[in-house]
């Protein structure tokens, strides 16, 4: 455990030395949010309507931007080698910077999604829900991200190739968790959708880094 | 005994004559299965009452859209087997086996748009079996570019059997998601498995063209596999022995 | 305590791809013994050392430590491998870089250990600098400090030579002279000749 815990606090501290990359994702998930009123028109009725997929959409995108660096400078200066034959549990190793990664390009969408939820009219109890399945969502979008990760690691075209091994599996996350806004939108609980995204996510929690450290072994044949 | 004969055939070595001389008789019986198939379907099955002639499609888009699930199934077993068992020839089954499953995912694609046009007016609907299909389709086409994107094929194969494994998890998953989101969005009362009560000739034929479908894709994949094995093992003694 | 301790090797073999890098490497190693691996570039020394180290698997061969096949439980704790790559992160200093290095491992690292450390390999005074603006001398010396704050019995060294002035190449084989004295054992490969008496070669 003491591994999984120095193995974020490692990840978060290089972030801190270079913020730039952090903050970029960030931008990015505003920019796109920011683009599609631009593009669809700024009608109140329809920008409510469409807010919680946009947003989804574009988590899925700033997600995805960050995945390529999960394990590429580690892998390259050779300290996923030196992780690998660790006396510590490579999985859970691995477990902590999948962990870090979350805290860096996850949790930050979470807090800044109902800023940009206000932009396209949600009220409060919307944004609650926004939120609250981004929270249980993105720390999926992280999980299954890393497994493409470590799949597409220092593989020629690594990241558009990982994007195309990625997206569709994200896809259940996108309809749960845009799902559960919309629900509330319509006046259903999204009770439902909170659980099925829990589940996932329990299930993810289980199976993902043991299919990340098993690609990462054979990344580093 | 069974286990040690089993093991004898996952060696590249004795599985390519084999192969061979199993290929025609999976094309025969793949034709056979097609002529009859495509005899009921044309000439046997009845015409529709509602839908006219065009349903006809379905003889091809139904086994095309088992076939394309179906395939994935086997692929991933081939898949596990490789990562379990480090046999060569698991890796080769499932690299030859992603582009019939692809094309067939395609086709399935394909016949369901040609369906709905002259049924719905629309050539595409966003109903759970075809958005499914779709996704199932994305999954085949980042396998296949996962492993042509591996030069190693030692490291191809097992790249491409943990996304194969990752991808048979979620299938399940995706394909419940998806029908959830559909039911949840009630724009289209368009539902393609509702099909009117189906006659016993129409599902002879379905199940008659299924066969063709599936003798077919065992017939290709066994050739791709054999071509496989001579390119990956050309540096090989067996493999000038059996080119010669 | 390390007296039972023994690497032994046999029959190894090992491809990339088509071609037969070698086969039919066999040899022992006991406490206080090296191995020197000696071959042309691409003859497979990194490919050798990373079949001992259990990264890849190989063709053919066995690998057994402790009179078990490799790698059995507690081996990684007992194995140091340093390989090519610096393993050293330019963003951090030095002494993060041990201490880190050290919690990935699951290691207690006492601070005063891994100043020692630092400055016997003449990094005294740059502990709190980035490693960035360290030269790659300097930066490799970094990664050797592990040998004395990481203990193990097993050292794989990948051209642990390279990159370094003649003062820390003394310094190196005297590290590795200590190691072998205490009951340790390490493999190397280098292309220079090492200043270490005894070992063994190994021609590839």
């Amino acid at each position: 455990m003491s591994a999984f815990l120095a193995s974020i606090r490692r990840d978060l501290l290089l972030a801190l030395r270079r913020r730039s990359e952090v903050i970029t994702s960030l931008f990015f998930f505003v920019i796109v949010v920011s683009l599609f009123p631009l593009g669809i028109g700024p009608e109140p009725a329809l920008l409510k309507k469409v807010a919680p997929g946009v947003l989804w959409v574009a988590a899925l995108l700033a997600t995805l931007l960050g995945l390529p660096r999960l394990f590429a400078a580690d892998h390259i200066d050779g300290t996923l080698e030196q992780m690998a034959l660790s006396p510590s549990s490579f999985g859970l190793l691995v477990a902590g910077k999948i962990a870090a990664h979350w805290l860096l390009c996850g949790l930050p969408l979470v807090l800044l999604a109902p800023l940009l939820g206000l932009q396209f009219g949600l009220d409060a109890p919307a944004l609650g829900v926004l939120m609250l399945a981004l929270l249980l969502g993105t720390p999926l979008l992280s999980l299954i991200g890393a497994i493409g990760a470590a799949l597409t690691l220092g593989v020629r075209g690594g990241g558009v190739l990982l994007a195309l091994l990625v997206l569709p599996l994200y896809i259940p996350a996108l309809i749960f968790g845009a799902g559960a806004a919309e629900a509330h939108g319509a006046g259903l609980d999204a009770g439902g959708h909170f659980a099925l995204l829990a589940a996932l996510l329990a299930l993810a929690v289980f199976f993902a880094p043991w299919a990340t450290t098993a690609a990462l072994k054979v990344a580093l044949e | 005994m069974n286990l040690i004969q089993w093991f004898r055939f996952a060696s590249p070595q004795s599985f390519y004559p084999l192969a061979g001389r199993m290929i025609p008789w999976f094309w025969t019986l793949a034709a056979l299965f097609g002529i009859a198939g495509l005899w009921v379907a044309f000439f046997v099955a009845p015409t529709d009452a509602q839908q006219g002639e065009g349903y006809r499609i379905i003889f091809v888009h139904v086994p095309a859209s088992w076939m394309s699930m179906f395939i994935y199934m086997v692929m991933a077993f081939w898949a596990g087997l490789g990562l379990a068992l480090g046999t060569r020839l698991s890796g080769m089954m499932a690299q030859a086996l992603a582009p019939t499953g692809a094309l067939m995912a395609a086709l399935s694609l394909w016949t369901g748009a040609l369906w709905g046009k002259p049924m719905w007016g629309t050539w595409w609907v966003w109903d759970a079996r075809l958005t499914s299909e779709l996704i199932l389709f994305f999954l085949y086409i980042g396998f296949i570019a996962l492993q042509s994107a591996i030069d190693d094929p030692r490291r191809a194969d097992k790249a491409g059997a943990i996304l194969a494994l990752v991808g048979v998890v979620n299938i399940p998953i995706i394909y419940f998601s998806v029908k959830w989101w559909n039911t949840l969005h009630q724009g289209s009362t368009i539902n393609l498995t509702r099909a009117p009560s189906m006659a016993q000739t129409m599902l002879l034929g379905m199940l008659l063209m299924a066969l063709a479908f599936w003798m077919y894709s065992i017939a290709v994949a066994l050739t791709r596999a054999r071509a496989i094995m001579l390119e990956r093992e050309r540096h090989t003694e067996w493999v000038k022995h059996a080119v010669d | 305590m390390h007296n039972d301790a023994m690497l032994t090797v046999t029959d190894l073999a090992c491809s990339r791809g088509e071609r037969r890098l070698f086969s039919g490497v066999s040899f022992t190693l006991k406490a206080g013994e090296w191995l020197h691996v000696q071959g042309e570039n691409g003859a497979g020394k990194t490919s050798l050392l990373r079949l001992l180290v259990g990264l890849s698997p190989a063709d053919a061969g066995t690998i057994h430590w402790r009179d078990e096949p490799a790698p059995a439980a507690g081996f990684h704790r007992e194995l140091l491998y340093l390989g090519h790559h610096a393993a050293v992160k330019d963003e951090l200093t030095p002494l993060e870089n041990l201490r880190y290095a050290a919690a990935l491992d699951g290691i207690a690292l006492d601070e005063g250990i891994a100043l020692a450390a630092l400055a016997r390999l003449g990094l005294r005074g740059r502990e709190d600098l980035p490693v960035r603006v360290l030269s790659a001398g300097q930066k490799r010396r970094v990664l050797l400090a592990r040998l004395l704050t990481r203990p193990a019995v097993l050292w794989v060294l990948d051209e642990a030579f390279n990159a370094l002035d003649t003062g820390a190449v003394r310094l190196l084989g005297e590290l590795i002279g200590e190691h072998l004295a205490g009951g340790g054992m390490a493999v190397l490969t280098s292309h220079q000749p090492l200043p270490l008496p005894g070992g063994r070669s190994l021609l590839l």
